[in-house]
């Protein structure tokens, strides 16, 4: 069917104003909108896979052929791999918005504030933890690792370290897109605040690989959890406004 | 003052060290239509972007369609359409799928969404064009999309900043067909341009700036 029949058989426009999504529906709209974006520009998403698996590789070259301090550092070279490529994605998903001023067009939509804080960062969340699911398997082989603990638990790390990530990259980087120097602002805001989260999570991750004689797992899962709670519910309280008062 | 389409009291707008708008105090009725023009720089797009909530004020009052903009943006929101200098459009999007994040979002089901979509793409000529990328389109298919968007919104108060900008002939010409159409629909219009014969046409009131002030039109 061509377009042009597609619009002969269309309803005529309804007259009543519909209701509203709220919230939960309106950010499945957004997330639907941003998933769809990333589809439609999968090169990019390629690119950035390839990214963490170079900036993954690159740590490994720097060290040289000790296969013991590989081993041992392996965890924290992932998470520094993610954590270096999800400023890029941060950066991209509010370039989008930027570029014909989209951000104002869902405000002005009206979208809810919080709904689009939801939907960027859970889109975000997914990217990174799809990025992960790529450079888990290939750090086991390059820095040949044995898995102790169960590759669920690794799966869970991975999650609760990218919500982590995507909830305060999200915030800043919607401040950051903002200025001139977005590029370098973004990494100067976040990095900092990621402290936390990257050690509770290299911490974690490198007991699914050692073991975990002392049964430290549990508690850094709780800082990771915590974390967590903190920068998803700061950005619902802050995000809305940020993007208001500009 | 309740039938005002917007009333405003007083209201300036400074960035950093310079006023866009000073002490600007004006009300339309609802269902008329108001041509706004002055030089670059005047305060049209300004006074716009207040009036649609996109930003607010320095200082002074503002209702819009009976909603004081202190007391949330929200309902004036989902009654106002700004047609701005930015298109609102997602490059990497078709046309269709670009008016069907809009219509989801103002409330509309997958089905309704997707029948409203290409209705508004025909209605502004896209129709052939439904599936290609925005990134393809030239300046005035762009223009006539975030037409599109407008009218998908069915506003009751459109704000149109430069509407024939970018616009070849035929589309200035079209431009005016569907700005008459949404004027005979009652839809209250506030048209900034410098085209000052195309706007008098089809406006009935009138509002110049001069440096943000309100001054007697002498054209
Ligand atoms: N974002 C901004 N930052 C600083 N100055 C601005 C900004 N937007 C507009 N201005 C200034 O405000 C004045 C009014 O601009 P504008 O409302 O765009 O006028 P018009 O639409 O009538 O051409 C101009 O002097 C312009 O330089
Ligand atoms: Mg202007």
């Amino acid at each position: 069917m061509t377009p042009a029949e597609t619009v002969a058989q269309a309803p005529a426009v309804t007259t009543a104003r519909p209701v509203r999504p709220g919230l939960f529906a309106c950010t499945v709209i957004l997330l639907r909108k941003d998933l769809l974006l990333e589809w439609r520009t999968r090169a990019r998403l390629n690119a950035l896979v390839f990214f963490g698996i170079c900036t993954l590789l690159m740590f490994s070259f720097a060290l040289g052929a000790n296969a013991m301090a590989l081993r041992e550092h392996a965890s924290g070279y992932f998470w520094l791999a993610i954590l270096f490529a999800s400023v890029l994605s941060l950066s991209e998903s509010f370039r989008v918005e930027q570029e014909n001023h989209s951000l104002d067009g869902l405000r002005l939509a009206p979208a809810n504030g919080r709904a689009i804080f939801l939907a960027k960062a859970i889109g975000n969340t997914v990217l990174l933890w799809g990025l992960g699911a790529v450079l888990a398997p290939l750090s086991i082989a390059v820095f040949d690792l044995r898995v102790v603990m169960s590759l669920f638990t690794l799966a869970f790390i991975m999650l609760v370290g990218s919500m982590a990530i995507s909830a305060a990259g999200t915030f800043y980087a919607s401040i950051a897109s903002n200025a001139r120097a977005r590029d370098v602002l973004l990494p100067i805001l976040l990095f900092p605040v990621l402290v936390p989260v990257l050690i509770a999570a290299v911490k974690a991750t490198t007991m699914v690989f050692e073991g975990d004689p002392m049964n430290q797992m549990e508690s850094w899962l709780t800082l990771l959890g915590s974390l967590n709670v903190i920068y998803w519910g700061l950005g619902l309280v802050l995000f809305p406004r940020i993007i208001e008062d500009l | 003052m309740a039938d005002a389409a917007f009333h405003i009291v007083d209201v300036s707008k400074r960035y950093g060290p310079r006023w866009a708008l000073a002490r600007l105090t004006f009300s339309l009725e609802r269902g008329k239509s108001l041509l706004l023009t002055g030089h670059n720089g005047s305060g049209k797009t300004t006074l716009l972007k207040i009036l649609a909530t996109a930003m607010s004020p320095t200082l002074g009052k503002l209702t819009v369609l009976g909603h004081d903009c202190h007391e949330g943006r929200e309902p004036i929101r989902e009654k106002v359409g700004l047609l701005s200098h930015a298109s609102f459009l997602y490059e990497d999007l078709t046309a269709a799928q670009n008016l069907v994040v809009l219509a989801r979002l103002i409330g509309m089901t997958d089905g309704e969404a997707d029948a409203t979509a290409d209705a508004m793409l025909t209605r502004v000529g896209l129709a052939k064009r439904r599936d290609h990328p925005v990134r393809q389109f030239s300046a005035g298919m762009r223009k006539r999309l975030a037409v599109g968007r407008l009218l998908l919104k069915r506003p009751e108060l459109a704000l149109l900043d430069e509407p024939f900008g970018e616009l070849d002939p035929q589309g200035i010409g079209e431009m005016e067909k569907l700005i008459a159409e949404l004027a005979a629909q009652g839809t209250t219009l506030v048209l900034a341009t410098h085209l000052v014969d195309q706007g008098k046409a089809l406006t009935t009131e009138r509002l110049h700036l001069e440096e943000g002030r309100r001054v007697e039109a002498r054209a």
